[in-house]
């Protein structure tokens, strides 16, 4: 398990307390989870992710990951409506682990409120976050 | 100190079934044919399946070979917990394959199997005399079967109350099959936190009882190896609110003629043949999970019921409020005869066998606290619970303590389990295990301990007496290759 | 006590170690409103011979082969099983292990777990089968679940002529879900009449047994067009699998999930259980599979192995959210089949299907010429169902005092069908058994 000031966490990307990563792309929003949560989960053998046009509100599950001890479920950091997936993870699930903000982004939404987007934490938030933790 | 117990040997590699044989080869005695050929239309007519054509020795060979590569109760002691791993008798193997019991046709006509209904009517009164319950059921062919038929009796009592309860107790010890089980049957499962003690609290129960919730599943003794000691108190509580009190009996082996689990409170509850009452596991089943209720609950009980008019046996549907069948016949007579020839083998002194289990585990849990952390230091009973925290800062995990106790020659103990303790080592001797391999057990794991601290790879490598060293499951899942 | 090792000196130093003074002090944390008042109220124990004796005579008065004849298959038959089956199932190494939750010494039951599931799956024609579920029943029920998974829906429809005693523990199984059943009825053929279904758009599967319960062979084709036609998965259920060493199998006519009962394969009757709950399906529903996987991989030294793995479908690690709440896989008995199909061989087992067949086709014959009707004219394997005239009853009972048991009544379970009895010939009766079951009925 990585030490907390090893951690990778961009400063151009927002998080939320369940570990999700969001990064503002125009219109919509790139999610996934990050070097934190890779990194506790272990190897990743299977995400499951929901369907395109699916709209989910800020909180609720959109997923899960599992390793192969163990299943988390992956929430919404903001609402909206899933755009696009990535259907890559289904053959090559470790991009997750390796490369977490890029390879291995989830989903991708277009946010109904964009106040929520404001309630994310910045790097130096959640950084304070986790060492509370 | 003792010579280790591990060794390595001459052990045969053999390749996958159909990697072997020959075309016309076969193992099979086939009857003469006696009669002619009769047509079969083409549009039915299939090809038959794609096996490998071998002869009897290469079916002996081959899994001669295979069984080299396996651990076994015969070859040394598994300290699992929870899972009871006692000594299999092998007169019971030799007894259930008699072959008015082995080839009986479950249909059979009731005067032509008295044998078998006489059995399993016998078999219920002893389990219910050992649990202090008042009817049992033999349907249910696991535990994760009996506590899935607990659940729809459950469901059933409270639908013919008029009551519609939606939720289920279960403690933070629970094993997994609790909530998997009461989820089955439509019952949201609410969590309740055990105490610092490693105990259920009668206020945390106060607190999330009410009149939606169908009542609690509660394991005693729990999966830390304590006995609950507030069950009265917390029955009394969950029974005022009209809940009913379920009872997981997978630790039973620590209190069999000690506890009368229906005076504490038990409405029901289940019990694993395949571990109190030493029926084999067969490398993952098959088992027997009978199910004992109070009266107020042996209406619902799964039919038929094997009832006795005059001296003769017979099976009865006539249980109108009956939950009705969860296994196609009566459940695994085949290891309902293997209980039923331990308990008339031990007779009253099974309470000899709890007490000396509960002894075992505490003798365990003596000489090796100080080398392993003990998170609740107090007498536990059954089996004992210890954990890798003081193995931390040497990087060595409970895995890599349990992958090192093999090349020992001892399977690991139930690891990461229960959830409560962080990187959990269950231990639970069973009453089979002797003195001097109790002994041994507990020297190798302080030797491992101490291997922890000055040659941590030996641990970090292990095992390496086995077949295989560690294996890929993450290829494994990834990947899944689960047919040849 | 042959299984307490302990003596009064191993006892008395343990519990010096312990610091206790009696074994009754070790339960002092058991409050004593909890304790028995009386001892255990058992029989005394007996020794291992007054046990066998007490066994044998349990055991004698029950009617089996080869003293008796017993013509009934339904769910559970009888078939030979060879001796080397009997032999290697008593190794310990495979009768005293755990379950292989710690793989590298595991390994024998790893492989031989994974060779059933392969045979399992080349035998139902089907991508994949899992570890073992209890019984037939059972497997059915988790299949049922199954596909309500997947598909979301709330509704199932199931073939009357699936086994009652299967249809019985479904409506068990799915009570309390509230999901609708409905049956469909047979025809004047002895088959499912698949025409009379109400409306299937709702349906999360159809359910349909072949053989069916009255031995009769099954138009899965048609079945299953009429699922995927709606969106439903087809399940085929079965109670006897040696079938498919002849008859086409499940997968190959377009099922979706393929499950039952594999008693047949080398496991003894045994009253009813332990049998094997044999359960296969498509690859693409595998993560949806109740019942334990074992999956090939390799080890750090880059050996071939074998493990347990998708075990974040099963209970101890989804918990509530599992797949089913199952915890066993009938794996002895699921070893013993292998072993059975592996001294069979593929060029043995359709041998052997075809005895079967050509048997029970015999006995047919015989007993249409002896004046018998044969109800149903379509395809059987080794069961079929005969009508018997009126009062037949009493010709039944004088058979048992024979030790004949002519057949199953139906009446109990299709109160239409009285004086109709399923009688099932495998390999075990011979060309003199079957004429002299004619012989005796016609008398």
């Amino acid at each position: 398990m990585k030490e907390i000031d090893e951690l990778v966490i961009p400063g151009d990307a927002r998080y939320a307390e369940s570990h999700e990563w969001a990064r503002l792309e125009g219109e919509d929003v790139r999610i996934g989870i990050n070097d934190y949560a890779q990194d506790q989960l272990g190897d990743i053998v299977f995400v499951e992710l929901p369907e395109v046009g699916d709209t989910l509100e800020k909180g609720e599950e959109f997923g899960t990951v599992e390793s192969v001890k163990a299943v988390s479920e992956l929430y919404m950091p903001l609402g909206g409506e899933i755009v696009a997936i990535n259907v890559d993870l289904e053959d090559t699930p470790e991009m997750v682990n390796q490369e977490p903000y890029e390879g291995g982004w989830m989903i991708l939404v277009r946010p109904s409120d964009q106040d929520d987007w404001d309630d994310l934490m910045t790097k130096k938030t959640y950084l304070d976050f986790l060492k509370g933790e | 100190m003792m010579k280790p117990l591990g060794a390595t040997g001459l052990i045969m590699n053999e390749p996958l079934l159909w990697e072997g044989g020959k075309k016309g080869r076969r193992g099979f005695s086939m009857p003469a044919r006696d009669v002619e050929s009769f047509p079969l239309k083409s549009d039915i007519l299939g090809e038959g399946p794609d096996f490998p054509d071998l002869s009897e020795v290469d079916v002996i060979r081959h899994y001669t070979r295979l069984s080299q590569w396996n651990f076994g109760i015969d070859a040394g002691m598994y300290p699992l917990g929870s899972c009871t791993m006692k000594y299999n008798p092998k007169i019971n193997e030799k007894l259930a394959a008699l072959p008015g019991f082995a080839s009986a046709h479950p249909l059979l006509p009731p005067l032509l199997s008295q044998g078998t209904l006489e059995l399993m009517f016998d078999l219920e009164n002893y389990l219910a005399e050992i649990t202090g319950m008042d009817a049992v059921t033999l349907q249910p062919a696991a535990g994760a079967h009996g506590e899935l038929t607990g659940m729809l009796l459950i469901h059933a009592y409270h639908k013919e109350q008029g009551s519609s309860r939606s939720k289920i107790i279960v403690p933070d010890t629970a094993h997994g099959t609790n909530p998997a089980s009461a989820a089955l049957c439509g019952f949201r499962p609410v969590p309740v936190k055990s105490n610092e003690k490693g105990v259920l609290s009668p206020e945390a129960v106060r607190e999330i009882m009410d009149e939606e919730t169908a009542g609690i599943m509660i394991t005693n003794p729990n999966t830390l190896g304590l006995f609950e000691e507030n069950i009265v108190e917390i029955a009394k509580i969950v029974h005022a609110k009209g809940g009913l009190v379920y009872g997981d009996g997978a630790n039973m082996n620590a209190i069999m003629g000690i506890v009368d689990m229906g005076k504490i409170g038990f409405d029901i509850m289940h019990l694993n043949l395949h571990k109190t009452f030493s029926t084999p596991h067969g490398g993952g089943g098959p088992g027997s999970g009978p199910l004992c209720v109070k009266s107020h609950l042996e209406p619902f009980l799964p039919a038929p019921r094997v009832i006795e008019k005059k001296g003769k046996f017979f099976l009865s549907d006539e249980f109108p409020h009956s939950i009705g069948k969860v296994h196609a016949f009566y459940g695994n007579f085949g290891v309902m005869v293997k209980a039923y020839s331990y308990i008339r083998t031990m007779g009253p002194s099974l309470k000899r066998a709890s007490q000396l289990a509960v002894l075992n585990a505490n003798y365990i849990k003596e000489t090796l606290k100080g080398t392993y952390d003990l998170p609740y230091d107090r007498p536990c009973m059954h089996e004992c619970v210890f954990s890798d925290r003081l193995q931390e800062p040497q990087k060595v995990t409970t895995l890599d303590i349990a992958k090192r106790l093999m090349d020992y020659g001892f399977h690991p103990p139930t690891i990461y389990f229960p959830l409560v303790v962080h990187g959990a080592i269950m231990i639970e001797p069973t009453e089979t295990e002797s003195k001097e391999d109790i002994d041994r057990f507990v020297e190798a794991l302080k030797t491992i301990a101490k291997e922890a601290e000055e040659t941590p790879e030996l641990l970090l490598k292990a095992p390496r007496n086995c077949k295989v060293t560690r294996l890929d499951e993450t290829m494994a899942a990834r990947k899944p290759c689960l047919a040849g | 006590m042959r299984f307490l090792p302990h003596t009064d000196e191993d006892v008395a130093s343990m519990l010096r170690a312990v610091g206790l003074k009696d074994m009754d002090s070790l339960f002092s944390t058991i409050p004593s409103d909890c304790r028995r008042k009386e001892d255990l109220n058992l029989p005394e124990a007996l020794s291992e011979w007054e046990l066998t004796d007490r066994m044998n005579k349990l055991a004698s008065s029950v009617a089996v082969f080869p003293e008796h004849r017993v013509f009934i298959g339904a769910g559970s038959y009888e078939h030979f099983i060879p001796e080397s089956v009997f032999h290697l199932l008593s190794r310990s190494e495979f009768v005293t292990s755990y379950t292989p939750y710690q793989p590298e010494m595991s390994q024998g039951t790893l492989q031989a777990i994974y060779e059933y599931q392969t045979l399992a799956a080349r035998l139902l024609g089907m991508d994949v089968a899992n570890a073992s579920l209890y019984d037939g029943a059972t497997a059915l029920a988790e299949a049922l679940l199954m596909a309500l998974r997947i598909t979301k829906k709330k509704k199932v429809v199931l073939s009357s002529l699936i086994h009652p005693l299967y249809r019985r523990v479904v409506r068990t199984y799915l009570g309390p879900s509230g999901v609708a059943i409905e049956e469909l009825p047979y025809g004047k053929d002895g088959k499912t009449d698949l025409s009379s279904i109400d409306g299937m758009e709702d349906c999360a599967a159809l359910a349909i047994q072949s053989p069916n319960f009255f031995g009769s062979i099954e138009n899965l084709r048609e079945a299953a067009e009429l699922a995927h036609g709606n969106k439903a998965l087809l399940i085929t259920a079965f109670t006897e699998p040696l079938a498919y060493a002849l008859i086409k199998n499940p997968g190959g006519e377009g099922a979706d999930i393929a499950c039952g009962e594999a008693q047949s394969l080398g496991i003894p009757r045994s009253f009813g259980g332990p049998g094997l709950g044999m359960f296969a399906a498509s690859t693409k529903h595998v993560r949806n599979m109740p019942g334990r996987l074992v999956g090939k991989t390799l080890d750090r030294d880059g050996k071939p192995g074998f493990v347990l793995t998708l075990a974040t479908r099963e209970q101890h690690i989804r918990r509530e959210k599992a797949t089913s709440n199952i915890c066993t896989n009938n794996s002895l008995c699921a070893l013993a089949s292998t072993m059975y199909m592996a001294s069979l061989g593929g060029t043995g087992i359709r041998e052997l299907a075809r005895l079967n067949y050509d048997k029970s086709e015999y006995l047919k014959g015989q007993l249409k010429r002896a004046g018998f009707p044969i109800p149903f004219t379509g395809p059987t394997f080794n069961e079929f169902i005969v009508e018997f005239p009126e009062g037949f009853e009493s010709t039944y009972k004088q058979l048992l005092k024979q030790k004949i048991v002519a057949g199953l009544p139906l009446a109990p379970w299709y109160p239409e069908l009285y004086n109709h009895y399923l009688l099932c010939v495998t390999e075990t009766a011979s060309k003199d058994d079957l004429d002299a079951l004619v012989r005796e009925v016609k008398s």
